[in-house]
Formats: structure tokens, C-alpha cells, sequence
């Protein structure tokens, strides 16, 4: 080997060892832990006034804006995106595989070694002893040992010593001792599932009037159109609350999917439950109401005599005939929120939104014209006449659905990564490599009775194996009826 | 029975019962002992039927609103965890539940007086901040049964950690014979932060009951400077609080086994916890992480907690270094669960939730 070559590996070898230790470990955890803490203090990807408002409180108004300058230029308003905290992730994820590969030769050989018998000084030496005696033989003895340790899990083995004297001894959860490195690999599965996720996914915005639709959405930030390779429609916005508050209980829309024409999917999409589509997924997530749509109806259900229920659908200023009657009406004027003030009992439009919807309607009969408001949220004030009542329903195509859509190829990596993580940090923390021997040897005072010496080990959990080594013992001894 | 009346039962209850543990300790009198385990459980069983009263009649509201709810959605949309007062009400009876799991597993009552006191102040702190009480109808994003299941684990996750918190306290308080050793400086930091906290919130509700929103930071900003006067006080007299707690079989080793031991329970459910928040995130709003400073800083509480596990299987870290990573972590529990809400949203444009 020249010494170049030498020096070459001796620099892979260095940084090997860099990266494989814990103490690198404790002092990645510890930078990213305390720069989070910035990032959520200064407020992320925020308008520049609002930082220089925040960062004015910790440094006062004269320093703020160069404050400002220097955070921003260290990336500190993106921080979380900023090159210098990918780059502390980049090293964590090195730090783990290094040291993962550093150690796991080694964990490997102590899982798979085979178990052996020991000495009696070495078994006295471990850190789990325990001794009693009993009127049995040892050939006996050890049948119940057998039987007690098998019980308990342990696969095990016997060994004939001289002497007479027989050790039978096993061991179980080898495997648990992998359950670290499975925590470990967890946390790169879900780093790996979040860049597939940046890489190859998108996150977008839509916002659908109903009856309208569209073939893209619309990326956040860029707001470039990205097509969504299928056409989706909006045929239904609604805000549900509760009782007769401004409480909102539900947001719904009715979605559908349509390809070469034809409709392939249905479905009432709610916060908390979204559509997803050929790996592309449809959210709840805003909704706007437009007081000028262009193309928009009333929706009453009508009650008369004759007639159950029958839905009516019709324009401002449209007279229309109201179903099984010679009557017609017309809606003249609309509000989104209507409130009569309490003092002048006029009436007032409170919210931008669709609160508490309701109608002017003009009715006219044969009698004569009678003109009242029909709020949605009180049925009965569109009763009009004797069995003859006009429900305002719905002001279809002046409200949009606000959807978060999203594509993301990542996320079962991530999701994976946690299962994983969960199930390893419960073998990690909960489950431990135990090693029994036990040592089956007649008094060497009397013929009768024999000795029993347990010694055990476990990798962690001491305290509760000790706990486990002592039920053992004490069913070995009752079961041969002998004394501890 | 009302539910605000059981309420009020185990709260004083819990006092009573931080008075009685405080007393146990000072006089090693076995009845005292007895006492405050038995008010501890009454206070207990008090709270738990009052949760039990209070998710009732939210059931009945939600099937008010809901009727064609099936019993099992209107048990899990009524579940009572739903907002910040009632969190921390759970957050004192999973706390509870913890140590008295623990009294009976290690046969020892000395950590009472150290525990309830976090009952206390929990309980103190709703009434410090006029915390809403009413049982509000669900907004559509908590509709969703991966949000309780986010809320209950964390929570036994921060009861676990207030033992470790508690533990690590004595352990330093034990382990530290220097009025100078970094140990000490910082322990008598926390635990004066701690028990100031503890008074001022009484004061406040004995004496001042009707503070004004407006008028609570200035109480706050008045008050802060006694605090000074009262690290003095712990740090001048601390040592001798080495005394009682001798007389207990408590050894450093002991503490700080019980330490890890709830740091292996919490760190597993703080975890868990912040995995099905990202699920909730997820199916809300189709992002699982966000970096939003409450998902911020459960990351950060659980790197402390890395931090504390990692810092163990280096050679010379056990005892005191890594107590002081355990008490750091339970600080930040309670920033993630009171200071975003408290102190950052002030800072920031959303509202507290
Ligand atoms: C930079 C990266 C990291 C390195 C190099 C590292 C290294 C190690 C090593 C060497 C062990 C001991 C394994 C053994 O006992 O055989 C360990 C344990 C552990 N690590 Fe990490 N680790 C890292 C990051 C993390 C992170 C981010 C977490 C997540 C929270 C984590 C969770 C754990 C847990 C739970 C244990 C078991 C601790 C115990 O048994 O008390 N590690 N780690």
C-alpha cells in the first residue's frame, strides 16, 4: 500500500469515527432543538412588518430592522427550508447510518452467538444470583427446571458435568437488542417518505364556485396551474351549525371526478375526511362566498296541497310558479346574514358570509301581494299561507369550496417509519435480552437433597428479570415440595 | 352532584393532599402518610366523576345537535379534552393516576410531596388565567377520533414526564452538598420557578378573584420581581431540605432508575402522541407537519428527551448531568403545552386555542 493510499483511508477512517459517536449524536440534537426554537419565534414565511414587530419586542425599534436583515440573511424566516438546518438534518441522518454500521457487527454476533454452558465461578459472577436447595434429585430437579424455564419463554438446553451435576440454561429476546436500530432506521424512513414527498409531490390550492370545475390546481406559492390528469366539479358548498348560532358544525362539499367525459367518482368531502383520486387528494379547507355570482339560483322545497316536498330552483328577480297552487313569487332582494337590530327592529346584513341566509319574496295570489323575508335558518318563516309553505334551501352558485390538494408519493414511507418507530421503541424500552444458567447439583453433605444456583443476566430491565428469576425459583421449589 | 362541584372537591382535595405529603415529610409520621394517600385517592376518585358528569352532559349536547349520531360517535365527539381547561384537568388526573401507580409499586410516599403540588398548580393555573369553562359544541377540524387519541396519549405522556420531573428534583436536591455546583445553582431555579408559580397562583385566587385579562400581565410583570427574592431563599436554605428527605429510604440510584423508568414510559407516548397529531394534521388538512410552533416544540421536547436517553449511555453521565437533562425536558412539556399558547400566540397573529 503506497502512503497515499494510507493517508487516504486513514481520512475515511477519521470521519468513520466522527460519525459514528454518540457524543456527535447529543451535539446534533442539541443545535437543531435550540435553533427550532427560533423558528418559532419569529414567525415562518410571514410578511417582513410583522418579524420587524416581533423581533422589536426582544431588541426595541431602533435595532429591529437591522436585527431583521441579519436574521433573514441567515435564512432565519424560512428557517426550517434554510440550507444550514437541511444541512444538520443531512448530518444527523450520516451521524445515524454510521454509527448504526459501526455497532451493528457487533449486536449481530451477540444476537446469533450460540448460548453456552458456563463455569460455576462465572455463574456466581453475573449480576443475577440466586440459590436455594431441595429434597430431590437432580435428574428430577432439572426436569422442573426444564419445564419452569420453558414456561417463562426460554428455549432450553441441557449440559451433563462431571460430577453428576447437570446446568441447563437458554436465553430469549436476542432480537430485541435490534429494537434501537429499528428506531433509528425509522427516523430515515420518514426522512426519506418527506423528500419523495418535496420531490415528486405537490401541494396546491383550488378554489370551486359551485357548478364550476377544473382540470388543474394551482400550486401554493408559485401559483403555477398543475393538471391533475382528470377534471373535478363542485356541485354542493354548504356550512352547517349548530342550532340557531353563528357555530359552524360542518363544511362540506360535493365533489366529483370526471374522466373522458364521464363521471367516475362521488363523494361529500368534510374536514377530516377528503377525497382522494389516483394518488391525489382533495381537503376541506376554505370557502368564500361571492355576492355577485354570474350564474346562480334559489332553491326552496315547497309544501302545498298536493305536493310533498318538491324543490323549486329560481332566479333573482324570476316570478315562478309555486307548485299545486295558482300562485307564484319572486325573490327580489337577498342577504348572506340577516339580524333584525334589537333597538330599532331594523333590519341589517351582519356578515360577509353565508351565516344566516335569507330571502325577499314577493308572493302574490289572487288576493293580492304580500312581500317577507324567508330566512334558511328558521323554517317557518316561509310559511305563506294556509298549507303552503315556500323553505329556503340553498343560494346555489354564490359560494365557492376552498380545497387543499395535495399529491404526495412519500407519505406511506412516513406513515410506515412510524409504525415502526412505535413498535421498536416499545421492544427498545420494554423488552431486553435474558440469559439464564442454572446449575442442578446434588449436596455434596447428603445424599438427599440438591443445589440449585441460578445466575442470569439481561442487556436492560435488570430490575424486572430479577423479579422473573425469583418467580421462577420459588415455582421450581414448591413444585418439588422442598425448602428454600 | 354538579360537575364544577366535584371539581371543586378535588381541588381542594389535591391541596390538602400536597399539605398532608409536605407534612409526612417533615414529621416521618406514618397517619399523616396515610392521610394524604387517602385524600389523594378521594380527591381521585372525585375528579374522575366529575370528568365522568361533565362528558355526559357534552353527550347530551352533542346528541342535541346531532341526533342521528350513533352512541359510540357521540361518546368520542363528546369526549372531554376538547379544549385547554379541559386538558389540564386531565392532564392533573393522568398525573395522579401515574403517582399513585407508583406509590403502590415502590411502597413509598415521599415523592407525593413533589408530585402534588404539580396537581396544584395545574389546577391553580385555570383559575389563574379565567380559563372558559363552558362546554362548547366541536368545531369542525376536532371532529375527528385521531385527535383524541392524539390528546389522551400525549397526556399520560406529560404525566409520566411530571414524575420524572419530580424524581430528578430530589435526586438533585439529594446529590448536590454544593452551594456552588451547577447542579444545585439549577435546581434551586427550577424548584424556586416552581413553588413562586405555585404561590402566586393562589394569591391570585384567594385574593384577587377578579382580575381582569387586561390587568393579568401587569399582576404578572409586579409579581416577577419577588421571584428574585425567592431563588435567594431556595438557594440560601436549600441544603437543608437534604435533611427530611434522608430520613426516606431514597437513594440517588433509586431516584434515578424511577427517572428513566418514566422517561422509557413517557418518551414512547410523547412519540406516539406527536404521530397522531400528524395523522390528525394529515386528514384535516393534508399536511402532517408544518413546523406550526406547537408541532415546533413537541419536536424539541422530544430531542431533550433523545437528548436525556443518549446522554445516559455515555460513560459518566448518570446522576446529576442527566437529571438536569430531565428536568430541561419537563420545561419544555410545559412550554410546548402552555407557553405556545400563552406567550407565543401573543407574539404571533393566531389566536390561543
Ligand atoms: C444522530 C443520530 C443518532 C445516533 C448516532 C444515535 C445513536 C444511538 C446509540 C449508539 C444508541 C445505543 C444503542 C445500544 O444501546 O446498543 C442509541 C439509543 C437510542 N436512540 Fe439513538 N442515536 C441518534 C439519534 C436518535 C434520535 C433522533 C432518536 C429519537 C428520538 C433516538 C432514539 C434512541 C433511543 C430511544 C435509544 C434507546 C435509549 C435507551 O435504551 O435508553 N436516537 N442511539
Amino acid at each position: 500500500m503506497t502512503s497515499k493510499n494510507k493517508k487516504g483511508l486513514s481520512i475515511v477512517m477519521r470521519a468513520w469515527s466522527f460519525f459514528s459517536s454518540v457524543t456527535l449524536a447529543i451535539v446534533l440534537i442539541a443545535v437543531l432543538a435550540l435553533s427550532s426554537i427560533v423558528g418559532t419565534v419569529i414567525e415562518q414565511n410571514a410578511i417582513k412588518a410583522r418579524n420587524i414587530q416581533v423581533i422589536s419586542t426582544f431588541v426595541g425599534e431602533s435595532m429591529a430592522p437591522a436585527a431583521y436583515r441579519l436574521l433573514d440573511a441567515l435564512g432565519f424566516m424560512d428557517m426550517y427550508h434554510s440550507w444550514w438546518f437541511l444541512l444538520l438534518l443531512c448530518l444527523l441522518s450520516l451521524n445515524l447510518l454510521v454509527c448504526s454500521f459501526d455497532r451493528l457487527p457487533r449486536i449481530w454476533k451477540l444476537i446469533t452467538d450460540p448460548i453456552i454452558p458456563l463455569k460455576e465461578n462465572v455463574i456466581r459472577n453475573l449480576s443475577i444470583k440466586r440459590e436455594a436447595s431441595v429434597t430431590a434429585t437432580p435428574e428430577d430437579v432439572s426436569k422442573v427446571v426444564e419445564d419452569v424455564i420453558k414456561a417463562k419463554g426460554f428455549l432450553p438446553n441441557i449440559n451433563k458435568e462431571e460430577g453428576g451435576s447437570l446446568q441447563v440454561y437458554g436465553h430469549k429476546g436476542a432480537y430485541s437488542r435490534l429494537g434501537v436500530y429499528v428506531v433509528h432506521a425509522s427516523i430515515l424512513i420518514i426522512f426519506l417518505g418527506a423528500i419523495i414527498g418535496v420531490i415528486w409531490g405537490f401541494k396546491g390550492g383550488l378554489n370551486l364556485t359551485e357548478g364550476s370545475s377544473s382540470d388543474v390546481a394551482y400550486q401554493y406559492g408559485t401559483g403555477k396551474p398543475i393538471p391533475l390528469g382528470f377534471t373535478i366539479k363542485c356541485s354542493w358548498y354548504e356550512t352547517e351549525f349548530y342550532g340557531g348560532s353563528d357555530m359552524p358544525k360542518l363544511f362540506k362539499s360535493e365533489l366529483s371526478i370526471h374522466e373522458n367525459g364521464k363521471e367516475v367518482l362521488k363523494k361529500w368531502i368534510r374536514v377530516n375526511d377528503p377525497l382522494t383520486y389516483k394518488g391525489i387528494t382533495f381537503y376541506q379547507s376554505s370557502f368564500g362566498f361571492n355576492p355577485n355570482p354570474t350564474n346562480s339560483w334559489f332553491v326552496f322545497k315547497v309544501t302545498a296541497p298536493g305536493v310533498t316536498e318538491e324543490l323549486v330552483w329560481a332566479r333573482k328577480n324570476q316570478t315562478f310558479q309555486i307548485p299545486g297552487t295558482q300562485h307564484s313569487a319572486t325573490v327580489l332582494d337577498f342577504s348572506p346574514a340577516l339580524a333584525t337590530d334589537r333597538q330599532t327592529g331594523q333590519l341589517f346584513t351582519y356578515a360577509e358570509s353565508m351565516n344566516n341566509p335569507a330571502v325577499k319574496i314577493q308572493y302574490a295570489t289572487e288576493k293580492g301581494v304580500k312581500v317577507g323575508w324567508i330566512w334558511k335558518r328558521y323554517p317557518e318563516t316561509g310559511k305563506l299561507d294556509e298549507g303552503i309553505s315556500l323553505e329556503f334551501m340553498h343560494y346555489w352558485g354564490s359560494q365557492y369550496t376552498g380545497l387543499q390538494v395535495r399529491k404526495d408519493p412519500g407519505v406511506w414511507l412516513v406513515y410506515l417509519g412510524c409504525i415502526l418507530m412505535s413498535l421498536a421503541l416499545y421492544v427498545a424500552f420494554f423488552m431486553s435480552h435474558r440469559k439464564i444458567w442454572i446449575l442442578v447439583q446434588a449436596a455434596p453433605d447428603n445424599g438427599t437433597s440438591t443445589n440449585i444456583l441460578i445466575g442470569a443476566s439481561a442487556h436492560k430491565n435488570k430490575h424486572s428479570f430479577q423479579r422473573d428469576v425469583d418467580k421462577m425459583l420459588s415455582s421450581i421449589v414448591t413444585r418439588l415440595g422442598g425448602k428454600d | 352532584m354538579e360537575s364544577s362541584e366535584l371539581f371543586n372537591i378535588s381541588t381542594f382535595a389535591y391541596i390538602l393532599a400536597m399539605i398532608a405529603y409536605i407534612g409526612y415529610l417533615a414529621f416521618k409520621n406514618k397517619g399523616i402518610g396515610i392521610a394524604a394517600t387517602s385524600i389523594t385517592v378521594m380527591g381521585f376518585i372525585a375528579q374522575t366523576s366529575a370528568i365522568l358528569v361533565r362528558w355526559s352532559e357534552s353527550y347530551t349536547q352533542w346528541m342535541h345537535f346531532s341526533p342521528d349520531s350513533s352512541f359510540l360517535l357521540g361518546i368520542a365527539r363528546s369526549a372531554p379534552l376538547r379544549n385547554l381547561y379541559e386538558s389540564l384537568v386531565f392532564f392533573v388526573w393522568s398525573l395522579i393516576i401515574v403517582y399513585l401507580i407508583i406509590e403502590f409499586a415502590y411502597k413509598n410516599r415521599s415523592l407525593g410531596a413533589f408530585v402534588t403540588p404539580v396537581a396544584g398548580l395545574a389546577l391553580a393555573f385555570i383559575e389563574m388565567q379565567g380559563m372558559s369553562k363552558d362546554i362548547a359544541p366541536l368545531v369542525p377540524a376536532l371532529q375527528s377520533n385521531w385527535l383524541i387519541a392524539h390528546v389522551l396519549i400525549s397526556f399520560f405522556g406529560y404525566g409520566a414526564f411530571a414524575v420524572s420531573y419530580s424524581t430528578a428534583n430530589i435526586h438533585l436536591i439529594i446529590a448536590s452538598t454544593e452551594k456552588k455546583a451547577a447542579s444545585y445553582l439549577f435546581w434551586s431555579f427550577t424548584f424556586s420557578l416552581f413553588i413562586w408559580t405555585l404561590l402566586l397562583m393562589t394569591a391570585r385566587t384567594l385574593f384577587m378573584p377578579d382580575l381582569q385579562p387586561a390587568q393579568i400581565s401587569s399582576f404578572w410583570f409586579w409579581t416577577m420581581l419577588a421571584y428574585p427574592a425567592l431563588l435567594f431563599i431556595t438557594w440560601r436554605f436549600g441544603l437543608s431540605l437534604q435533611k427530611p428527605l434522608s430520613f426516606f429510604s431514597l437513594s440517588a440510584d433509586m431516584l434515578d432508575e424511577i427517572t428513566y423508568k418514566s422517561i422509557a414510559v413517557g418518551f414512547p407516548l410523547l412519540t406516539l402522541g406527536i404521530i397522531t397529531g400528524a395523522i390528525w394534521a394529515d386528514s384535516a388538512w393534508g399536511t402532517y407537519w408544518s413546523w406550526d410552533p406547537k408541532e415546533t416544540w413537541s419536536l424539541i421536547t422530544w430531542f431533550v428527551y433523545a437528548l436525556y436517553l443518549h446522554s445516559r449511555l455515555m460513560r459518566g453521565w448518570r446522576g446529576k448531568k442527566t437529571a438536569v437533562l430531565s428536568l430541561i425536558g419537563f420545561i419544555s412539556v410545559i412550554f410546548t403545552y402552555l407557553g405556545v399558547n400563552l406567550l407565543l400566540s401573543g407574539l404571533h397573529a393566531y389566536g390561543s386555542g
